[in-house]
């Protein structure tokens, strides 16, 4: 059909080779190149800083302050990381792991629950926001180790106490995360999906919910940090009976006087929460990405 | 086939829209808008009369404080008058704006499907339209690719294909392309006035830019500022094809200049 405009089929090829020139690609690397590279530049930090602590730790243990070194207190790196290879070698380290991520799920999970759950009405119900978000700010500004008197006395010494604290502290940066994506979806966006159709629960659905992703996640870390610190606060002061948790280990290496005991179990604390930090950081750089909310030069 | 031809056959292709005048696409009557109270309202729109035929192509321009973005905006349904009539006799109307506010988290046809799915229209006849409308503006290719992956015209045809998603007659169109450099805004021209044609539609078109009024509108109005009524109205015959450098579209954009300049010059005085 010849159409009266007749600019059909050489706009539609200008359009086509305009597309194209605009997204047009400039040193284009392989891909096994690109990753190979890639995998270094996230390597090389992290080996710099293992290089670095072991050699302070070594300079420490060469010039034997106070003494301690005589006296068999201090223990250099090699000593300790013998320490903790064995260690690793019995059940009791790797059952403490267990315990100690069981609560660390729980907790967070609980958390996770509540603030979502909270986050969400708040964010609905205008008047409740102002009173709400300040009991928010409120809690996180209160750090959650002083909240152990009260657990320990409501909850006795078990878990509860534990996760009474872990949801205290976590709960708030996570609703707050959902309240703030909430609040900033772009208005221009609602104003689409508005005339789109979108109303009510498919507006939350489709538009505000996907649209707060990236700020509920911001709160979600921010959330797992805080239950992380609860978790060992909570555990090296909540003595529990029968468990054997990373904490009961630690109290166990400060009544020893076992130095190299209590270096091990904290590098085991701190391999866990890079492990976790890590899961938490990848899946916030995958949702930025997909979103465009990176630098592309930065990340390639 | 001609222009002319296909606007007479139009009455026809409207169909059962309930309204009593098929060749009026959207009426407004004696239209106000008044945004505020006491002594700081301020009158946007006053008074405002205009009828769109069924399949006409329709330019408002002025210069900024016309109201046109509020007019459309009533003309949507985002917004009453304070005053006056809307009507559309129930058809379908689309909108789209200078951004093309698509969902950055959904891949081109997703944001193609998503306007379906508020529509609840079947999942495999959403993915067998969106997949036509993409093909509709040469976007095929591209289906899959995020709003960040494409460019700024990529976008905006994202944008209309989203808009012709609704399967609306009218198609409200907010400074679409106000945003793009002069290159790719010509080959939407094109494209618009493509689509525009297989698809029987009316177009109500927003625009400061006398140029691209002269380029597409069958008729050009103009509208006066602060507040916005309608002082001026352009036929434009569509005797051949038209291109943004033709002489006719000069010789009218300079007319439409000159007017719209008075215009201008009665707020500096």
């Amino acid at each position: 059909m010849a159409l009266s405009t007749g600019t059909g089929s050489s706009s539609d090829s200008a359009i086509a080779g305009l597309d194209n020139l605009e997204l047009g690609q400039y040193g284009v690397t392989s891909r096994p190149a690109r990753i190979a590279r890639k995998g270094w530049s996230a390597t090389w930090p992290k080996l710099l800083a293992v290089g670095i602590v072991l050699a302070a730790w070594q300079l420490f243990y060469a010039i034997n302050f106070r003494g301690d070194t005589a006296s068999g207190l201090v223990k250099g790196p090699v000593t300790s990381l013998g320490n903790l290879a064995t260690q690793l070698g019995h059940a009791q380290l790797w059952q403490a792991i267990e315990d100690t991520g069981r609560t660390a799920l729980a907790g967070y999970v609980l958390a996770m629950v509540i603030g979502t759950a909270v986050g969400a009405v708040v964010s609905r119900i205008p008047p409740l926001r102002a009173a709400v978000g300040s009991i928010i700010s409120g809690l996180q500004t209160m750090p959650s180790i002083a909240w152990f008197p009260f657990a320990i006395i409501l909850f006795g010494t078990n878990v509860s106490a534990i996760l009474f604290v872990m949801v205290l502290g976590a709960a708030p940066s996570i609703a707050n995360g959902l309240i703030t994506g909430v609040d900033y979806t772009p208005p221009l966006l609602l104003r689409a999906g508005r005339t789109m159709g979108l109303r009510g629960i498919a507006l939350y659905r489709y538009l505000i919910l996907p649209a707060s992703l990236p700020a509920y996640l911001a709160g979600l870390k921010q959330g797992w940090a805080f239950a992380w610190r609860s978790l060992l606060a909570g555990e090296l002061l909540v003595l529990i009976v029968g468990h054997v948790s990373l904490g009961v280990l630690l109290n166990t290496a400060q009544d020893n006087q076992d130095l190299s005991g209590a270096i091990s179990v904290m590098i085991v604390i701190l391999v866990f929460g890079i492990i976790v930090d890590m899961i938490f950081s990848k899946i916030d750089l995958t949702v930025r990405r997909r979103r465009g909310l990176l630098d592309s030069a930065a990340t390639s | 086939m001609s222009v002319l031809q296909r606007r007479a056959a139009s009455p026809a292709l409207g169909a059962p829209h309930g309204h009593a005048d098929h060749d009026t696409a959207i009426t407004l009557t004696d239209v106000s808008k008044v945004y505020g109270k006491g002594s700081t309202a301020v009158l946007a729109v006053d008074r405002l009369s205009l009828t769109v035929a069924t399949g006409q192509f329709v330019c408002l321009i002025g210069a900024s404080g016309c109201g046109k973005s509020t007019l459309l905006s009533m003309v949507a349904g985002l917004d009453s008058p304070t005053s006056g009539q809307v009507d559309t006799g129930g058809q379908r109307v689309a909108i789209m704006f200078q951004e093309p506010a698509l969902f950055p988290w959904l891949t081109a046809r997703k944001n193609v499907e998503l306007a379906m799915r508020a529509m609840n229209v079947p999942k495999a006849e959403r993915a067998r339209r969106a997949a036509e409308l993409l093909d509709t503006v040469h976007l095929s290719e591209f289906a899959d690719k995020r709003p960040h992956e494409l460019s700024g015209g990529m976008r905006q045809r994202v944008a209309l294909a989203r808009a012709l998603a609704h399967d609306a007659d009218v198609l409200l169109m907010d400074e679409p392309f106000g945003a793009l450099d002069a290159m790719t805004r010509d080959l939407l021209h094109d494209e618009l006035e493509r689509i525009w044609l297989e698809r029987s539609l009316t177009v109500l078109f927003v625009t400061h830019n006398v140029r691209e009024a002269a380029r597409l509108g069958d008729r050009v109005v103009l509208l006066s500022s602060r507040p916005g009524r309608v002082i001026e109205e352009y036929e434009v015959p569509r005797t051949g094809p038209r291109r943004i450098d033709s002489v006719q579209v000069a010789e009218l954009a300079s007319k439409v200049t000159d007017r719209l300049r008075e215009e201008m010059s009665r707020h500096g005085a």
